[in-house]
């Protein structure tokens, strides 16, 4: 095989131990594909081929999981997760108005990667802190009360 | 390692030595941790204190705790400081010398307390402070006396006392009996009484039964669970343990969000310390009672916080919603008897049982008992999370703890219920906070989530992006949620754009009484609710809308 992606995801040993550790169990496709997720950021064909043969499970199922969940992905990710809340408090406070600018200076839509993988967008419904709604966050790190200007500072901090 | 509990006096030892360890006069700095604090930095000020304390060699003198939420979201970093509750705003790492100085002397730190915005009015502690003197703290008012990572902090203010006594001097129906007649409800969103759930599934045959925690929290404003169960996760599972045995279940599960790590990591933390001490596990203290609990996660998908479709997700299956004539008390995961309860539903299991069904039963109104979490936020002065008895006035909690709307603008409705609740117009603000009364007007409680919109807010614009997260959130199993959605989706957004007929109004009216009708789940069958609501009471702003579309084709046509 040549040196595509999937065989240095093969040799990848943290998933090999998140696969041995659900080997047999198919009630626990959502947890070995949530750790994978979280390891890896994304989810190869081929890797979903072995957790369905680990798990014992249909390569039919894992793909209703794996494509019905929005956490999943199934293409990689940029070097940064940007999460624009859209959830209804952040939407009052103005939150169409943010995603607009972080959708123009990331130049990609929400479930998009850029081409040079800088950035990943997600738009996700309340992520439970309303009270610096408007907000985004990048990389886990929240940043609140945005205004368009100030996002589109943000992002310039991460390359 | 501490050594397993194996009777009620154990416990009681346990916990007398801890407050004899304990001096009340020394003081503690409780920082917020909570998710709001978190995004303001509370991290840089936990670090300053930790460090200040080190640096002055004051570990015998001054305690520092990062806690779960405080509540004034708001104001965060938020900081208490006890004795006293001296309450602390906007606080920032270059604050924290002069908060130690002041409070080794026993002063306050008067540029930090609050001050009211309109009238400049100063309140040093908790109790003054308006966001938080209109309120009743039952559930949420431990948690600044609470490190969430240690269990000893929960004993030390009786947690698991009410395990005990339900172990030891009472049987599972007579807990259950408890449970009943304070007329707990659920406060999940259907208000469901949850006694009687619990002896259903009491009641089913079959050896093997389950309880549930309902951490999920998919309901777009509604954060309050999170903010109890991180910053008090021992409340929780202990209203858990007390509900499996009075059920009479052997497993448990929490079924929560895989996107809040701190929380993640208290509820382990927490699991794992009970077990520790013998109040999880095997043989509970020393009763023989067995009862286990595993996490399960849900990865981004609001239909997998219904209770069927949540059970699905447990088995690793996809949340798919079953018809509703199946009852999930009977035939739930695995096809075994299930109870699902919400985590504010479980953590008011312990004070029911401690302080007895009487004394719960004297909060609140007629049919609603106790106090409710409210999550405040939208155009709101002061967003938080906010507990206060049920039948509090809509107002109360808008004005004195809300602090109103920002920029003196006039509020033009709260909403409630999330994405299928509604909305309460501001003629009607003084309604009580009340499961029956509210969903009479068309805005149930819900979860819990209140969302005030100010006087600019387009009301029409509200329920199409209601609908929209829902089409989004749609599992699809259900053609009329599915495809009805999709085309009220249409409609509503080319009203927004001006482009409505006056046709549009009967056309949704009529898929909205088919989705209503022919769906499994609630998410099908009130996805309209938020519509027919904003009809029920802005049907002026439709009506606006569609005449502005329509003299825009007349104009276009000529």
């Amino acid at each position: 095989m040549s040196a595509s992606i999937g065989t240095e995801v093969m040799g990848d040993e943290k998933i090999d131990r998140i696969i041995d550790k659900h080997r047999g169990k198919p009630g626990s496709l959502i947890h070995a594909l949530m750790e994978i997720q979280h390891e890896h950021r994304w989810l190869p064909k081929e890797v979903l081929r072995r957790v369905a043969e680990a798990l014992a499970v249909p390569f039919s199922r894992v793909m209703q999981i794996a494509t019905m969940y929005k956490t999943f992905s199934l293409t990689p990710r940029g070097r940064h997760e940007v999460h624009v809340c859209t959830g209804m408090s952040c939407h009052l406070r103005g939150a169409a108005e943010v995603l607009e600018t972080v959708e123009r200076v990331t130049g990609i839509k929400p479930g998009e990667t850029d081409a040079e993988s800088r950035f990943s967008l997600e738009r996700g419904s309340c992520l439970g802190t309303c009270s610096l709604g408007p907000e985004i966050v990048v990389d886990g790190k929240h940043h609140g009360r945005m205004t368009p200007a100030k996002a589109e500072d943000v992002l310039k901090r991460y390359r | 390692m501490m050594p397993r509990l194996n009777s009620a006096a154990q416990l009681e030892e346990l916990r007398a030595g801890i407050l004899a360890g304990r001096d009340p006069a020394k003081p503690c700095i409780a920082v917020c941790a909570g998710a709001g604090c978190h995004g303001l930095e509370s991290g840089a000020v936990v670090s300053a204190f930790e460090a200040e304390v080190g640096k002055l060699g004051l570990g015998d003198k001054l305690e520092v705790r990062a806690t779960g939420c405080h509540g004034f979201c708001e104001k965060g970093p938020n900081v208490v400081v006890s004795p006293g509750e001296i309450c602390y705003f906007e606080v920032k790492p270059e604050d924290v010398p002069d908060i130690v100085a002041r409070t080794l002397k026993g002063e306050v730190l008067e540029r930090l307390v609050y001050a009211h915005p309109v009238t400049g009015e100063r309140a040093v502690h908790m109790g003054e402070v308006p966001f938080y003197k209109h309120q009743t703290r039952l559930l949420i008012g431990d948690n600044p006396k609470i490190d969430p990572t240690r269990i000893g902090d929960y004993i030390a203010l009786g947690g698991y006392a009410a395990l005990s006594k339900a172990l030891f001097q009472m049987s599972p129906e007579q807990v259950l009996d408890e449970v009943k007649r304070a007329n707990l409800r659920g406060r999940g969103g259907g208000g469901f009484p949850a006694g009687l759930k619990w002896e259903t599934a009491k009641n089913a045959p079959g050896e093997d039964k389950y309880v549930i925690v309902n951490a999920h929290e998919g309901e777009p404003g509604a954060f309050m669970d999170r903010a109890l169960f991180t910053g008090n996760p021992h409340k929780v599972i202990e209203g858990l343990i007390i509900g499996a045995y009075a059920i009479g279940a052997q497993r448990g599960f929490i079924y929560t969000r895989h996107d809040s790590p701190q929380l993640v990591e208290h509820i382990e933390t927490a699991l794992a310390q009970a077990e520790e001490h013998g109040l999880l596990g095997e043989n509970i203290l020393g009763t023989g009672f067995d009862f286990r609990v595993e996490v399960h996660f849900d990865v981004g998908i609001f239909v997998s916080g219904e209770s069927s479709a949540l059970m699905r997700s447990i088995e690793g299956n996809p949340p798919e919603p079953r018809p509703k004539y199946i009852r999930t008390s009977v035939a739930g995961i695995w096809d075994k008897p299930s109870n699902l309860n919400n985590v504010e539903t479980w953590a008011n299991v312990p004070q029911i049982i401690s302080r007895g069904a009487e004394w719960y039963a004297g909060i609140g109104t007629e049919r609603s008992k106790g106090t409710k979490l409210i999550s405040l936020s939208g155009n709101v002065v002061n967003s938080g999370v906010v507990e206060v008895p049920m039948g509090t006035p809509l107002r109360t909690i808008l004005y004195d703890i809300g602090g109103g709307v920002p920029g003196g603008k006039a509020p033009k409705a709260v909403h409630f219920g999330g994405p299928m609740g509604g909305s309460i117009p501001e003629h009607l603000i003084d309604t009580p906070l009340d499961f029956d009364g509210m969903a009479e007007l068309g805005a149930p409680i819900g979860a819990g989530g209140m969302l005030v919109m100010d006087e600019a807010t387009d009301m029409v614009d509200v329920a199409r992006y209601l609908l929209e997260f829902l089409t989004n959130e749609s599992c699809g199993k259900c053609v009329p949620c599915r495809e009805g959605m999709r085309q009220m989706l249409k409609i509503l957004t080319n009203i927004t754009k001006g482009k409505g007929k006056t046709s549009d109004i009967g056309k949704l009216e009529d898929l909205s009484d088919v989705t209503g009708l022919a769906c499994l789940c609630a998410l099908g069958k009130t996805a309209s609710d938020p519509l027919r609501g904003t009809l029920r009471y802005f049907k002026n702003e439709y009506e606006a809308k569609i005449a502005t579309g329509n003299e825009a084709a007349g104009s276009e046509a000529r």
